[in-house]
């Protein structure tokens, strides 16, 4: 009877609950979860990618009862990971370059594939290949797209933290207009990164047709959880994007990660959806609007636009970014997303021109 | 090295060799905070923590938590004013957590499956006398007995419960829930000898050879106020018409009654007589902001169609009509007369204008100090200035409420303990306060308060069968699990899921969890998302 009752004390938003059946808990919640990536790691205090690494890895272990191999592109979770002669990963992980992990995987599950052929088994270990959105956005596109292309049976995870964290901080394609970094310094007339540059990879993955397509952040476990054990019920190609806040690079302290990325969901700065073969199926609504200066002001790469003397015209721009989120995606409750949304750099662009 | 196969150049999980805590500049730990609703308890309930186990439909455990500090809770779930929801902590979020009707709900639960109290496992030896088994009475009663120490009651009137007996109407406590909550008291050894009142404390006290005495000897008389009235009219006092009640289950005054006073006792004996078919008129001096009645028994009264006449004062009464002068508050919220006059049709006056302690048997100990009506007492050990001789209850407080009585018993019980161990009773340092902004709300979702079904209006005005229903057992766990757990763990696994370390260790269910510093690199983000501020971050000894 316990069971049928809906409760209220923290509902579904926790990891987990000692009032729930276990098997409705997050995977993250079990006292046996496979840890994939342990303890000893040099990730820094707080690290966004350490936490969605773990959480991902974890959800695709408990969907292939283990059988899964990854490759990892180079990018702060290679190096924090495996720094000679230590590795934080319990399960089998390979390196090659920073730009070719989709290729890697690929060839793994192929080789996975025949592999099995020859052993005469049924079930064939399954791949995953990683890596941070410079592997992924920019030096690892072609071969991305060439996975997308051929439509091979690998999931791709891009831990996506806005820039270059692991070299210093600087621009990827991924790095949101105005951000600091390294390379887009807070200087000039209009400080922090161009606006008008960029692309998102989610609407180009989409526009290959694969599968499965998903956005996802370490501030929603069980949609994230769910998303990862989704994509690994489909063969094919298939993206998953995971927003993991990086202290460093953003300027955070290190105990709001999570905090930053519930901010980015709720602000609408970063639209939480799946999409099935190039269509959009499902969007995660904003449970508690926000506006977007609550998810800029905790963070320093956007100090300069809080400042006395700043131009209000930048973050009236990047609400105006976030709305249209807001309503492209059908991001509030009782609203639908548009059939093809358009890139939030299509706004950008069409504002600076 | 060389032994690996091919290409093979690390072994999994072998970062654990870096023992990444040696980082860390603070450190997390588990604090323990004092919820709100916990502070509030005039009882000293740790409300938090039985609705944790009632939360998992643990009931029994719920309730012997709950009697721990509290013997009577089928009695308090019905007539304490719950002062604890006023501070409860979801408020801030919807609505407080309606922990009475959960507290009613347990001690209805122990008493439908005849749930027992422990006997204690030894006797003392030592014996205590009571005078008065009221609730303070019952409750010291009760948690001496626990201590292992003989305990006899003295009760003036003919049964037990005091006030809770001659004071609050049937409609809000039916006798039989009273009487079943006594008799588990008496079953653990507590004699309660009635009928006799004590008129030598000291002689008692030497004769019977007991170590010590609390007096529990309540507010009995009824304040009187001298009104110039015509010889017919009646002016009959509270505790008179609800004793009558009582004891003889009927009462006639007369149709039009006045009742005179805007206490919890007004309201009690505008009620009860409505249900006899008056037409009782309250008479206030003061609004209804600033009424010391319980803002739900005043809906109640109105709603059964009791009226009031604000800012009034009586000034004299004849046979079918009182003089009623208008007030009108002055800056500082006190009534002022204002010389205006009118007339108001009543047959009869009731006062209920407050109450006074019978100091007959106090005033023949030597040394006793009576101040204020109330006798003079240590603020932690309420011992009077007579050694010895404790005293709890409306007898010793301006705070004349049952929950307030039971939280003076136990603490009287307590300070009785120690001193009959030849030591002083301390009271416990309490846990930092549980905040608000300690808490993280995002995590909660909404959910209103159960209401509790309620007898119809139109048959309250003429049985005294109980107003308040009880709740169901689904709606008394969805309360339960609508509390937040403010400042104590609830294992959600929240700290458990967010650490980018893996550095806590879940002990399991019931166990909560461990930090492990040897991974730990302090980063906060446990702490930050822990939904019930269980967490606090300290910097480290370097």
């Amino acid at each position: 009877m316990l069971e049928k009752i809906k409760f209220y004390q923290t509902g579904s938003n926790t990891v987990g609950n000692r009032l729930l059946n276990p098997s409705m808990r997050a995977i993250q919640a079990s006292v046996d979860r496979p840890n994939g990536l342990t303890s000893g790691h040099r990730a820094c205090q707080g690290c966004g990618e350490a936490l969605g690494a773990r959480y991902a890895i974890d959800a695709a272990m408990r969907a292939t009862g283990g059988q899964i191999m990854v490759v990892n592109a180079t990018g702060c979770l290679e190096v924090f990971s495996t720094p000679y002669p230590e590795s934080a990963w319990r399960l089998p992980w390979m390196h090659s370059l920073f730009g070719n992990a989709a290729a890697v995987g690929s060839g793994l599950a192929a080789a996975a594939q025949i592999r099995a052929q020859k052993a005469g088994e049924t079930s064939v270990p399954r791949v995953i290949a990683q890596g941070g959105d410079g592997g992924t956005t920019d030096i690892g596109m072609g071969c991305l797209s060439g996975m997308f292309d051929r439509n091979d049976d690998v999931l791709y995870i891009c831990y996506d933290n806005q820039a270059y964290m692991n070299t210093g901080v600087q621009r990827s394609s991924a790095t949101p207009p105005s951000a600091r970094t390294a390379t887009t310094m807070p200087i000039g007339e209009k400080p922090g990164a161009d606006w008008g540059k960029g692309k998102d990879v989610p609407l180009i993955a989409m526009a290959h047709g694969i599968p499965y397509v998903a956005t996802a952040t370490v501030a929603d476990l069980r949609d994230l959880e769910a998303k990862v054990t989704k994509a690994m019920s489909f063969h094919g190609a298939r993206y998953i994007q995971i927003l993991v806040p990086c202290p460093l690079g953003w300027g955070l302290a290190s105990n709001v990660t999570v905090t930053a990325a519930r901010l980015a969901i709720e602000t609408g700065f970063y639209p939480i959806f799946e999409a099935e073969y190039g269509k959009v199926t499902s969007v995660r609504k904003i449970r508690q609007k926000q506006p977007v200066t609550n998810f800029l002001k905790i963070q320093r790469r956007y100090a300069h636009l809080l400042k006395k003397n700043a131009d209000p015209n930048t973050v009236a721009r990047l609400q105006a970014m976030c709305d249209q989120n807001i309503r492209d995606f059908g991001l509030l409750e009782g609203t639908d997303p548009v059939a093809v949304p358009a890139a939030i750099q299509a706004y950008e662009r069409a504002e600076t021109i | 090295m060389l032994k690996k196969s091919f290409a093979v150049t690390l072994d999994p999980a072998t970062s654990l060799e870096n023992h990444t805590g040696s980082w860390r500049t603070n450190r997390p730990v588990n604090v323990f905070k004092l919820p709100p609703c916990n502070k509030q308890c005039p009882a000293g309930e740790n409300i938090q923590q039985w609705l944790y186990y009632a939360a998992e439909g643990d009931y029994e455990t719920a309730w012997r938590l709950l009697t721990e500090e509290n013997p009577l809770p089928a009695c308090m779930g019905r007539v304490c004013y719950h002062t604890c929801e006023g501070k409860c902590n979801r408020g801030f979020l919807d609505e407080s957590v309606g922990i009475n009707s959960v507290e009613r709900f347990l001690g209805d639960y122990a008493l439908e499956h005849k749930l027992a109290f422990k006997r204690p496992t030894r006797d003392t030896g030592k014996k205590v006398l009571i005078i008065g088994a009221g609730p303070a009475g019952l409750s010291a009663a009760y948690h001496l007995r626990r201590f292992g120490h003989t305990v006899h009651i003295v009760e003036q009137a003919k049964e037990a419960g005091g006030m809770m007996r001659y004071g609050i109407p049937v409609y809000r406590l039916p006798r039989n829930v009273l009487d079943a909550e006594i008799k588990r008291i008496t079953d653990m050894g507590v004699t309660i000898e009635t009928g006799r009142k004590i008129e030598d404390i000291e002689g008692e006290k030497k004769k019977g050879g007991y170590d010590a005495v609390i007096l529990g000897l309540g507010a009995t008389i009824s304040s009187n106020v001298d009104i110039p009235r015509g010889d017919t009219n009646h002016i009959l006092n509270a505790l008179k018409v609800l004793g009558q009640i009582e004891t003889t289950g009927d009462i006639k005054v007369a149709r039009r009654v006045a009742v005179y006073g805007g206490g919890n006792t007004a309201v009690d004996v505008a009620r009860s007589l409505r249900r006899f078919g008056a037409e009782p008129i309250i008479v206030y001096r003061r609004n209804r902001d600033k009424m010391r009645a319980s803002a739900e028994e005043m809906d109640a009264a109105l709603a059964e169609g009791v009226q009031v006449k604000w800012l009034s004062t009586i000034t004299g009464a004849e046979k079918d009509k009182l003089k009623i002068e208008k007030m009108a508050l002055d800056a500082n919220g006190y009534p002022q007369p204002t010389g205006e006059f009118e007339e108001l049709p009543a047959d009869a006056v009731v006062l209920a204008l407050g109450q006074n302690v019978d100091t007959a048997a106090i005033d023949k100990v030597q040394g006793l100090k009576f101040e204020k009506d109330a006798l003079v007492v240590d603020e932690t050990t309420l011992e009077t200035t007579v050694k010895g001789i404790f005293a709890a209850g409306d007898c010793a407080t301006r705070d004349r409420t049952v929950t307030h009585a039971i939280g003076m018993g136990k603490n009287a019980a307590r300070a009785v303990n120690a001193y009959l161990k030849g030591s002083v009773y301390k009271k416990m340092p309490k846990h930092e306060d549980a905040k608000f902004e300690d808490m993280h709300p995002w995590y909660y979702s909404d959910a209103p308060k159960t209401v509790r079904p309620e007898l119809e209006v139109a048959r309250r005005t003429s049985t005294f069968d109980e107003v308040q229903h009880g709740l169901t057992e689904e709606n008394a766990i969805f309360e339960a699990r609508r509390c937040l757990s403010c400042g104590n763990c609830m294992e959600c696994d929240n700290c458990y899921g967010v650490c980018p370390d893996n550095a806590i260790v879940k002990l399991g269910p019931g166990k909560g969890y461990e930090f492990n510093y040897d991974y730990c690199k302090g980063c906060g983000v446990c702490a930050q998302e822990c939904p019930c501020g269980h967490i606090k971050m300290v910097p480290e000894k370097i």
